[in-house]
């Protein structure tokens, strides 16, 4: 009977570290939400920025936001994507017309 | 106490066949990894996105000519404003600049010298006179520029311009000003060669957020050449690009997922002969079928249920204390300026729950099926076969 005493311990021991990194991220997330997402908020307020700093290899890869509606093909119609960060962003769904509400 | 028999005789079971079983713990639990990462740092990305672009602008109104984005008139600005619910409306000059030196693209951005912004997240000051510059992470560490350093640029007439770094972004605030090269609104003007009485595009403050739709739609009427987008827009932009359907993460989600999938069909579509002898010697020595199914579901559970905690545990680890290194390599592309980030950990306890439902039953369910067509064989049919 000693097997499965072994199974339950290794169990009880994965689920404790799980919970350990659960928690640990938690509290990191307590303390960041506090501290540095509030001032990179007030930062993009004040600089009034649009869009996240990531992939700068092409206008709409950088403002995806911002980007011409047809930004990944705007070199030529049906043009191959040129960048791998274009495979990360997805066709914009169709935007909704200013003042009928949100999609 | 006839169960945790059952149990140890299944944990037996698999210590017979140790080096098998490891290797299907090990593939089991890679996979579930992978499923993880991904969803735990898209969630992330996509929480820190709507956190931090909250206090976007209200509503930015571009000019769109000939179908693209164009320069707009800083003429529109007065009768934008005279628009009931507006408050400010400010013109934004930035702009793209290709660094042939390190073959980096820069953000050039402009503020307005005249108001006094005290940031946390910069260390120095913002430009407040002609020739000075804030540089974000990227850019500092790319040229080496750190404060009070010069910053040679080439303008849009071919002149090399030099800036003097009085400000720089401290790394925590990279995922936003990696980089940005900040400048005074004159300066980008100049720069840029912009003719007058044009910005690349214009802020606007809506007093009531219940009303941006609304302005965003007098503006369009006013000015049908425009493309008002809204926060909101901006904020679901990045919801769409860093949800887990978005085009690579969805790539890499789904190879994962197949790669699972390889696995359960193998163990569904027939047990070994070994197998079925051994069912069919169990029923022979008195052992009952749900006794056997029973067996069989405790040596599933149990290398599914090991699998699936070693798998949440990895993703943690990658995701959250290391960055996610394996799949930021996915994630950068062809960017030369990255920025080195570190995600604030977010979790979705419902996807968490959604992956276990749809790895560790159907990892059972495969388990146990083939070996309930065994056990309700004859038993001498079984061990002769």
């Amino acid at each position: 009977m000693l097997k499965h005493r072994v199974f339950a311990a290794v169990t009880l021991l994965e689920v404790a570290l799980l919970v350990v990194l659960v928690l640990h991220c938690n509290a990191r997330r307590q303390r960041e939400s506090a501290s540095v997402i509030p001032a990179n908020r007030h930062l993009a307020r004040q600089l009034e920025l649009t869009d996240l700093a990531i992939w700068t290899e092409a206008r709409y890869t950088r403002h995806p936001s911002q980007a011409d509606r047809f930004a990944p093909f705007q070199d030529l119609p049906s043009s191959l994507e040129h960048f791998p960060a274009g495979s990360v962003v997805p066709p914009p769904e169709r935007a909704p017309e200013p003042g009928r509400g949100s999609r | 106490m006839q169960r945790f028999k059952i149990l140890e005789y299944a944990l037996s079971s698999l210590g017979r066949r140790k080096g098998k079983h490891l290797s299907i713990i090990a593939v089991y639990a890679f996979t579930i990894s992978v499923l993880a990462s991904i969803l735990l740092l898209s969630h992330a990305l996509r929480e820190e996105a709507s956190a931090i672009l909250a206090d976007a602008p209200h509503v930015v109104v571009q000019r769109i000519s000939a179908g693209r984005h164009d320069l707009i008139s800083t003429d529109i600005i007065d009768p934008v404003r005279q628009i009931p619910g507006v408050g400010e409306v400010r013109p934004r000059y930035w702009g793209y600049y290709f660094d042939g030196i390190t073959g980096a693209n820069y953000t050039v951005l402009g503020i307005d010298d005249r108001r006094t912004v005290e940031l946390e997240l910069l260390e120095g000051a913002l430009p407040e006179a002609p020739g000075e510059c804030a540089v974000g992470g990227g850019v500092s560490e790319l040229r080496e520029a750190g404060i009070g350093d010069e910053l040679v640029l080439v303008d849009s007439r071919g002149v090399g311009v030099i800036f003097e770094v009085v400000g720089a972004f401290r790394s925590e605030s990279n995922l936003l000003t990696n980089d940005l090269v900040v400048m005074s609104n004159a300066d980008v003007i100049e720069f840029f060669d912009l003719p007058q009485n044009r910005a690349t595009d214009l802020s606007v403050e809506v007093f009531n957020p219940k009303e941006v739709q609304t302005v965003a739609a007098k503006i369009k009427v006013l000015y049908p050449d425009t493309r008002p987008i809204t926060r909101s827009e901006i904020i679901r932009t990045y919801d769409a690009v860093f949800h887990w359907r978005s085009g690579m993460v969805l790539m890499v989600f789904f190879s994962a997922l197949i790669a699972f999938c390889i696995l359960a069909w193998d163990k569904a579509t027939g047990i070994s002969a070994e197998e079925r002898r051994e069912i069919g010697i169990l029923k022979a020595i008195g052992w009952s079928t749900s006794d056997v199914l029973e067996l069989k579901f405790w040596e599933g559970a149990a290398i599914s249920v090991t699998s699936f905690l070693l798998g949440l545990i990895a993703a943690f680890v990658h995701v959250f204390l290391l960055d996610a290194p394996a799949l930021a390599a996915v994630v950068k592309g062809w960017s030369v300026l990255f920025p080195q980030f570190r995600l604030t950990p977010s979790l979705n306890l419902y996807q968490i729950f959604v992956m276990g439902f749809l790895t560790v039953v159907p990892y059972v369910a495969s388990t146990v099926i083939p070996s309930w067509t065994a056990a309700i064989t004859d038993p001498e049919e079984v061990m002769r076969a």
